[in-house]
């Protein structure tokens, strides 16, 4: 048995059957990371001695014949965002190089409640700010299907991690398209729930709004039992909603015959390659085949998306950050004379470009004679994108889109257009601000081999429908 | 242009970002190229369009409340006992770049 290929539940069953061990299956992903992560860069942090810890407890349950929970001795990862207790919480920064949570994510802590083993933390743009996991301020993490490309990002590390046989699955969060591009780069399964439906208590902020918590897997099957581990309302976040968790494994496997499926013009237009566009398309002929119908949909405030995005994102980041004010656990500069020179020497040293540029960008939106023009603004046009996918929800149970323009990008392709790295995220914006859930699938290769991803977004609340359109695809795939 | 030097020299003040001349010029050209794209918002009228600060105040909530009565599931009667406790100083400390046993220790904040 391949130790470092199995889905959730040939772990899971494979410990509870004594077939392996957790501390084995633990083992083989560190030897693997061991082998394979020095040229790819997913991990930040290994946690060996909690994952040897909770394997060891999942053999003793093992042992004694007891029942495993649904991801009993399952190896996975965590995005470098989601603090752990006892273990370093980087977000990709130096500002926060030596942080060491004194609490858990409620996400995490559900994960490991569950059973799960975590190998370590994972690699992941600062702050989660970037599309191509470029701007950790550790080191870059390169896709596994071809090392001079980017993993996507921000959850780059998470992405690579799974399709690299790092981890069985892994947490990301999704703020722009954050889980999705990833998954869609690497050839993995990411799925962004719908806002409110994951505790967002012990995520470090992005953009409060908009940041969601949410599984990266190597199948549709894995995402749904990662998510009815994470979801439900925890009265430590007041924005995780009061609204009860089906069963989204068991909804599984019903059929998708006369679904109404959404195409969405504005998502096939300028900026797409040909190549992405044919794989697309190709898909919702087979969704045709499964007996879907497919219904034209106008979203039509979509090209406004990614400049009412990035007005919104950085003014929430802009006041987010202002925590990191070297006093309580951030990097603090030496030799400071003043309180406010501390401030100011301590953010400059511990951010990033890129960190900066977003936080300068929404102080700017939010100040004094601008806030209206661009702020107030920004957040009329979210009403707007809003109000679209009501419209086209009323029509239809799900609408299928590329997930990103283009398969991955080379290293250092876009690094010095900001613009045109924020154009990666066209595609998946509009879910983020709209709150609605979205899953990133599999949906075939371009010429040069590299992963193409089919999105397919869903009502509120409503994973269980994006989950079961996503995994008949898979199946007939 | 939108933003000048001036105007980046007085958001980073605001931001207690202390920036290089370098970095001051890439931001201007930045800042400058990233606000002319948003422009584009403009061509929308939204003057009968209520803002939307947050997704969760349609879920989850009783509609037929107004105002912070609409969460109210996320309240809850005031307690005196079995609250979660407060870190204790040693865990809250642990962190800090500089602290005593009970204090975050920072620069002189007055001037005498």
């Amino acid at each position: 048995m391949d130790l470092t290929s199995l889905t959730i539940d040939a772990a899971r069953s494979a410990v509870a059957e004594r077939k392996t061990t957790a501390l084995a299956l633990a083992e083989a992903h560190y030897a693997r990371i061991q082998k394979e992560d020095g040229q790819i860069g997913a991990f930040l942090t290994l946690s060996k001695e909690r994952a040897l810890e909770q394997a060891d407890r999942m053999d003793r349950m093992a042992a004694e014949g007891k029942p495993l929970p649904p991801l009993g001795g399952v190896p996975v990862g965590i995005k470098d965002v989601m603090s752990t207790r006892g273990v370093r919480t980087t977000a990709g920064s130096k500002i926060l190089e030596h942080y060491i949570p004194p609490y858990d994510c409620t996400a995490v802590a559900r994960m490991e409640a569950a059973g799960a083993v975590m190998l370590g933390k994972m690699n992941c743009d600062e702050f989660a700010m970037g599309s191509s996991n470029e701007n950790s301020a550790y080191h870059p993490v390169r896709n596994p299907r071809d090392l001079g490309r980017v993993p996507g990002g921000s959850s780059g590390g998470s992405a690579a991690a799974v399709a690299a046989d790092m981890a069985v699955v892994t947490l990301g969060s999704d703020t722009g398209g954050s889980i999705r591009q990833p998954a869609s780069f690497c050839g993995v399964v990411g799925l962004m729930p719908t806002y409110g439906r994951v505790s967002r208590y012990g995520l470090i902020a992005f953009a409060s709004s908009l940041d969601h918590i949410g599984p990266l897997a190597k199948t549709v099957k894995d995402a749904a039992i990662v998510l009815r581990t994470i979801a439900g309302r925890d009265p430590m976040d007041s924005t995780s909603a009061e609204v009860p968790v089906p069963d989204y494994v068991a909804g599984l496997d019903k059929s998708v015959r006369g679904l109404k499926l959404g195409m969405a013009k504005e998502y096939f237009g300028e900026g797409l390659d040909d190549e992405v566009r044919q794989a697309v398309e190709s898909a919702i002929d087979e969704f045709k085949g499964l007996g879907c119908e497919i219904v034209p949909v106008s979203l039509p405030h979509t090209p406004y998306a990614i400049p009412t995005y990035y007005l919104i994102a950085t003014a929430e980041a802009s006041a987010n950050l202002a925590r990191y004010d070297g006093v309580r656990y951030s990097h603090r500069a030496r030799g400071v004379k003043t309180l406010s020179e501390m401030y100011r020497r301590s953010r400059d040293e511990g951010f990033g470009a890129e960190v900066k540029r977003r936080i300068m960008l929404g102080t700017y939106a939010l100040s004094a004679g601008y806030y209206d023009a661009y702020y107030l603004k920004a957040q009329k046009v979210r009403t707007l994108l809003t109000r679209d996918f009501d419209q086209a929800f009323r029509k239809v149970d799900a609408i299928v889109t590329p997930t990103s323009p283009t398969a991955a990008f080379r290293l250092g392709e876009k690094l010095n257009d900001p613009l045109a790295m924020y154009l990666a995220d066209i595609y998946t914006v509009t879910a983020d601000l709209a709150g609605i859930p979205g899953i990133s699938i599999p949906c075939g290769e371009t010429k040069e081999k590299l992963p193409i991803g089919l999105q397919i977004l869903g009502r509120h609340f409503d994973e269980a429908t994006i989950l079961r359109i996503a995994h008949a695809y898979e199946q007939a795939g | 242009m939108k933003v000048t030097d001036k105007d980046v020299a007085y958001v980073a003040e605001l931001a207690n970002l202390e920036l290089t001349p370098e970095e001051r010029a890439g931001m201007l050209r930045d800042l400058n190229s990233i606000l002319d794209y948003v422009d584009r918002l403009n061509e929308l009228d939204t003057s009968d369009v209520p803002p939307m600060a947050q997704v969760s105040d349609h879920y989850g909530v009783d509609e037929s409340k107004q105002g912070s009565e609409r969460f109210a599931y996320a309240s809850r009667e005031d307690l005196l006992e079995g609250l979660r406790k407060s870190l204790p100083h040693e865990a809250a400390l642990a962190n800090a770049p500089d602290a005593d046993e009970d204090f975050f220790r920072v620069p002189k904040v007055i001037e005498r």
